[in-house]
């Protein structure tokens, strides 16, 4: 019987190599560029290859050695995952591909770990931390704060959730290996998504008033019927959502009122 | 047009961002076009268009192989004409709105473009990449990278070239006043963020309580100034 390849109930046996500090720096700035070939064929496969190929010259024989050149390979392949959440399988596969792991259950595990660190990233990212930095810097707009201070807010504050997560995902893939699928059990990323939601939809209501009144700069009536008739706007787009897309929409409107305006 | 070549690096840079490296965000509109706003002497002028942008930006989700709008070379080309265009009269921020959301479809298209020639280029070194060639991982990936920033100053450098002509003549023929048309953009980017804060939070536990009391708190704070 063989091993599970993504079962982490138990830690890896696997030795842990030990790496310089120099090869982690460069494995970390590459994942920078994880998404660089991304293709419709291998995704981000040859990114994976490329971001753990530092740490793979470590093996027998150099560059220049057959288990170089068979990790290499494998490694390149087809992968699927959230890029900054990639992160975690180029950690564990450099420890597994270190640790003389069989390469049957390396590619086991690397099926296994994409479905769920492209649906976790997804969820916490996209759809929850980056919106969130978003309308807080645009809540900041609305309250008077300059160019700079607004876009410093934005990057700084997304960029702590950012930089933590790819440094985390790194340093528990290496330490777990194959092992790692509690790490993916972890709070932050099992309840996170729904708590960066919840504060997400508290900042969108204190940001999107905010922001259209420091952006119409009128009165209160003219602030109120903008209000009003977004929000009336956005229940049709909430029933239509899925058949529009909705800067197709605004496009189409404003090139409208933009010929009105010239032809009136 | 003497800010084109720097707008075209600002472009270049930006668009690299959206997907390849390094992903810092600072494609996102609020950011791409207040500094593009900058470059070509206001700065506040590229923030209200990124403002707009972003709002209308909260909608796209940029999952794994989805197609999605390319929002910072978009944002570059729109925040550098609303500030160019500032001594206008009325529309500036309309019409960089405008010109941003026309340049972010074709930006979509171009990123699809992209991803395929990235296809072709690794279909083509298969045998290499089968045989674990370090060369051509490392290869592909600079190909990848040099392509996309390419793909985005060039995006820039022409939609910038068309769109700005025909934004002068637009706000020289605009008769809306400023406060109208600020109004409608406004309306419309408002309601695409509140629909897409629906669309992404409601799932989640007590999220409408949450937006309610931001709601409040919004207004509140709007009252106290």
């Amino acid at each position: 019987m063989t091993a599970p390849a993504f079962n982490a109930a138990v830690p890896d046996p696997s030795p842990v190599p030990s790496l310089p500090a120099w090869t982690w720096f460069k494995v970390f700035t590459r994942l920078l560029a994880i998404q660089g070939a991304w293709n419709y064929e291998t995704l981000l496969g040859n990114g994976v290859g490329f971001c753990v190929e530092p740490a793979l010259r470590f093996l027998p024989g150099g560059v220049h050695g057959t288990a170089f050149k068979q990790a290499m390979a494998r490694e390149s392949s087809y992968f699927n995952a959230h890029p900054y959440l990639a992160s975690v399988a180029v950690g564990a596969l450099a420890r597994a591909e270190l640790s003389g792991v069989p390469a049957e259950r390396i590619e086991r595990f690397r099926t296994a770990l994409a479905g769920p660190l492209g649906s976790v990233g997804d969820r916490l990212v996209w759809a929850g931390w980056l919106p969130f930095a978003s309308l807080v810097s645009l809540a900041a707009f609305g309250l008077g704060a300059r160019p700079l201070l607004v876009i410093g807010i934005f990057l700084v504050l997304y960029n702590a959730g950012h930089f933590a997560l790819r440094i985390w995902g790194l340093r528990v893939g290496w330490t777990r290996g194959l092992a790692v699928a509690p790490a993916l059990g972890n709070p932050l990323l099992r309840r996170g998504p729904a708590h960066v939601a919840r504060a997400a939809a508290a900042a969108a209501g204190v940001a999107l008033p905010l922001a259209a009144a420091r952006l119409l700069d009128g009165g209160p009536s003219l602030l109120a019927i903008v209000l009003v008739g977004a929000a009336l706007l956005a229940a049709l787009l909430v029933r239509v959502h899925g058949r529009v897309e909705g800067y197709k929409l605004v496009l189409v409107l404003i090139a409208l009122f933009a010929l009105l305006s010239v032809v009136r | 047009m003497r800010e084109l070549l720097p707008l075209s690096l600002l472009g270049a840079v930006v668009g690299l961002d959206v997907v390849c490296f390094p992903q810092m965000m600072y494609s996102r509109p609020l950011v791409a076009a207040t500094l593009a706003g900058a470059f070509v002497g206001d700065a506040t002028r590229g923030l209200l268009v990124g403002v707009v942008l972003e709002l209308i930006a909260i909608a796209t989700l940029p999952f794994g192989a989805s197609r999605y709008p390319e929002w910072g070379s978009a944002a570059v080309v729109g925040g550098a004409i609303a500030a160019t265009l500032h001594t206008e009269r009325a529309g500036e921020v309309t019409i960089g709105v405008l010109a941003a959301l026309a340049t972010a479809w074709v930006g979509g298209w171009t990123l699809v473009k992209l991803r395929q020639w990235n296809a072709y280029l690794a279909q083509r070194r298969r045998p290499a990449l089968e045989a674990g060639a370090r060369g051509t991982v490392i290869g592909l990936q600079l190909a990848g990278l040099t392509s996309d920033m390419v793909r985005a100053a060039l995006l820039t450098t022409v939609a910038y070239a068309i769109l700005f002509p025909v934004a002068v003549r637009l706000a020289g023929q605009w008769s809306f006043s400023g406060p109208l048309s600020r109004s409608v953009v406004m309306m419309l980017a408002t309601a695409i963020a509140a629909s897409a804060a629906w669309v992404i939070f409601h799932s989640a536990r007590g999220a409408r309580w949450y937006f309610a009391g931001g709601v409040v708190v919004g207004l509140l704070l709007l009252l106290a100034r």
